[in-house]
């Protein structure tokens, strides 16, 4: 996790442009289930923003509701001021979605070729190509593609429009890491190019990669929101799992530790000061056995953060 | 955090018509092309209908019925089945995968003009309707020893083209309220009882009475009527009351269509 090579960012740089779409209070439901609750954030231009979460965590019914695909129950939805029904909205809105089908018979240019007739400037049909890395491939039925390409496919039916504002749900979902590095490598061309970009992920390298500013959803709910800088420095650090006569309790209690659990028979922690905190359990138990430290995945990120929740000097701004 | 809204730079005006035209354009060719590159759908509505033809109405063509040659006769009644099929797969089967799967969603999140997405559909399954029916008037010409003035012929494709109408109306209602997978399974079980009790596969006087009457109340009687009365057969009630059958039908459809259309985006935006 975490093997970015990204420049570091200044942190806590406030957002330059202005709103450009923004969730006030939206709630939705699904029958029983509750996929957002009060889920309330902007995005200005210029920027990119992450929503990171795990699976069910909201994130698609985030762009759904952005795109006018799903009403919500409560609360206001703003796509450049207005309502992102409207066509002239639309018109500078790209968006790529997880489908679980599309039409087969037609080649990629031919898919291309249909929704750039939607738009009013679209680009070239190369230049797209080009920027999706299809140029080799516009001749191939959808069909015959590989799961890779098919998603480079609804990308460009994303960017095809040339437009504004783009909502990205999962661009790099079932893509080998070389591929995934392409998309970004597109993505972060788009935003040279003045574009505000919306993207979903689970991956916080994937968000750490690109985004100005990331908001972690989970459960339906925004429960942190800031630079990569700032997220990370709550979700970095390394688990340590061992065996120990030391009680749950005992252990939290040690500087640096943000989360104890005892786990069968060993017992599980997270801390952002593994060194600091190993040297300290071994020398109040000289017994401790089976210890292995592994990176934090983004499980203890969210139990981290949910604990930080609530935490005085958290730095993040906390929505809840 | 600033709470400005983005002040919105001029909005384009809407499309211009040429750009209109476009659209409309490239939606249907686009649906033209992923149909004929589909055999389960190409083949299948081309072939079967002239399949039967072959079989009943060239192999016992020389028979008579109602006055007039069976090649002749079955023109019309292969015809409406014809039309019946490619109008009801062409619209139900696609609409229902892609409502069901997700593809209808990535089109409305983009500017497409919704109502350039059925008109596509329609006007392609009166494609293929039209396909259909001037490969069997060929065939009936050529080897049925069957006569067709030029005005007949027109026509006869003319009616079958437009009588392709209410059966797209129809199809928008199963695409609407079938599942993706089972569409095709619900389109054969009303396409093909509905054929037969219409008098399409045995004409309509052999059947026994009590299915005569009900054939009244199925839209492809009242098309094969009309595409008969244009060859010089069936039973030569008024057109105009079977039209006006086949009018209120569609109307009916295109209500329940909508009624799905409301609920679909009720689902989607509810």
């Amino acid at each position: 996790m975490m093997a970015t090579q990204t420049e570091v960012r200044t942190t806590a740089k406030p957002p330059a442009g202005a709103i450009v779409a923004r969730l006030a209070k939206v709630t939705k439901n699904y029958g029983p289930i509750t996929a957002l609750r009060e889920v309330d954030f902007a995005v200005h231009a210029g920027e990119v923003v992450a929503l990171l979460g795990p699976n069910g965590a909201g994130k698609t019914t985030v762009v759904r509701s952005l795109l006018g695909l799903c009403r919500p129950a409560s609360g206001n939805i703003s796509v450049f001021g207005g309502d992102p029904n409207q066509a002239a909205i639309r018109m500078r809105i790209g968006a790529m979605l997880q489908v679980a089908r599309v039409p087969e018979t037609l080649k990629v240019w031919e898919h291309i070729d249909l929704f750039s007739s939607y738009y009013l400037h679209p680009l070239p049909l190369a230049e797209t190509l080009a920027a999706a890395g299809l140029t080799a491939l516009k001749n191939r039925k959808f069909g015959d593609l590989s799961g890779g390409q098919k998603q480079r496919v609804l990308f460009a039916l994303a960017i095809c429009g040339n437009p504004d504002l783009l909502f990205l749900d999962e661009p790099t979902a079932g893509l080998d890491v070389e591929a995934r590095r392409s998309v970004w490598t597109e993505i972060r061309k788009l935003v040279q190019q003045g574009k505000t970009v919306l993207l979903t992920t689970h991956y916080l390298e994937e968000a750490d990669a690109l985004a100005d500013r990331i908001v972690v959803i989970n459960r339906g709910s925004v429960i942190a929101e800031g630079t990569s800088a700032e997220i990370k420095a709550r979700t970095s650090g390394k688990r340590v799992r061992c065996v120990t006569q030391l009680t749950a309790e005992e252990v939290l209690a040690l500087p640096g530790v943000t989360s104890a659990k005892q786990d069968r028979e060993a017992l599980d922690l997270h801390t952002l000061r593994p060194e600091a905190v190993i040297r300290e359990l071994l020398a109040r138990d000289p017994q401790l056995s089976g210890l292995e430290v592994t990176s934090a995945g983004l499980e203890d990120a969210f139990l981290a953060l949910t604990r930080e929740d609530n935490a005085q000097n958290s730095t993040m701004e906390v929505i809840r | 955090m600033s709470t400005t809204l983005a002040t919105m730079p001029t909005l384009s005006r809407g499309r211009s018509l040429r750009q209109t035209i476009n659209v409309y354009g490239k939606e249907a060719k686009y649906e033209f092309l992923k149909l004929l590159r589909f055999p389960m759908y190409s083949v299948s509505t081309i072939l079967f209908p002239l399949m039967f033809y072959v079989l009943f109405g060239l192999v016992f063509g020389r028979q008579q019925i109602g006055g007039m040659s069976q090649s002749t006769y079955l023109i019309a009644s292969y015809g409406t089945f014809g039309v019946m099929g490619a109008s009801l797969f062409g619209t139900a089967a696609g609409l229902a995968a892609e409502r069901g799967l997700g593809w209808m969603q990535v089109k409305r999140a983009s500017p497409m003009p919704p109502f350039a997405y059925f008109c596509a559909k329609f006007a392609i399954s009166m494609a293929f309707s039209a396909i259909v029916v001037l490969l069997l008037v060929l065939l009936a010409v050529s080897f049925g020893g069957v006569t067709l003035s030029a005005v007949e012929a027109v026509k006869l494709l003319a009616t079958l083209i437009a009588g392709s109408i209410p059966f797209c109306a129809m199809g928008l209602v199963i695409g609407y309220f079938a599942g993706p997978n089972s569409a095709p399974a619900t389109i054969n079980l009303i396409y093909l009882p509905m054929s037969f009790l219409s008098g399409l596969w045995i004409p309509y006087m052999f059947l026994p009475k009590l299915m005569q009457k009900f054939a009244l109340v199925l839209p492809p009687y009242h098309l094969s009527q009309l595409a008969l009365s244009v060859v010089g057969g069936g039973r030569h009630e008024a057109n105009w009351g079977h039209w006006q059958v086949l009018i209120a039908f569609t109307l009916i459809c295109l209500g329940f269509a909508y009624w799905g259309f409301l609920r679909d985006e009720g689902k989607i935006y509810g």
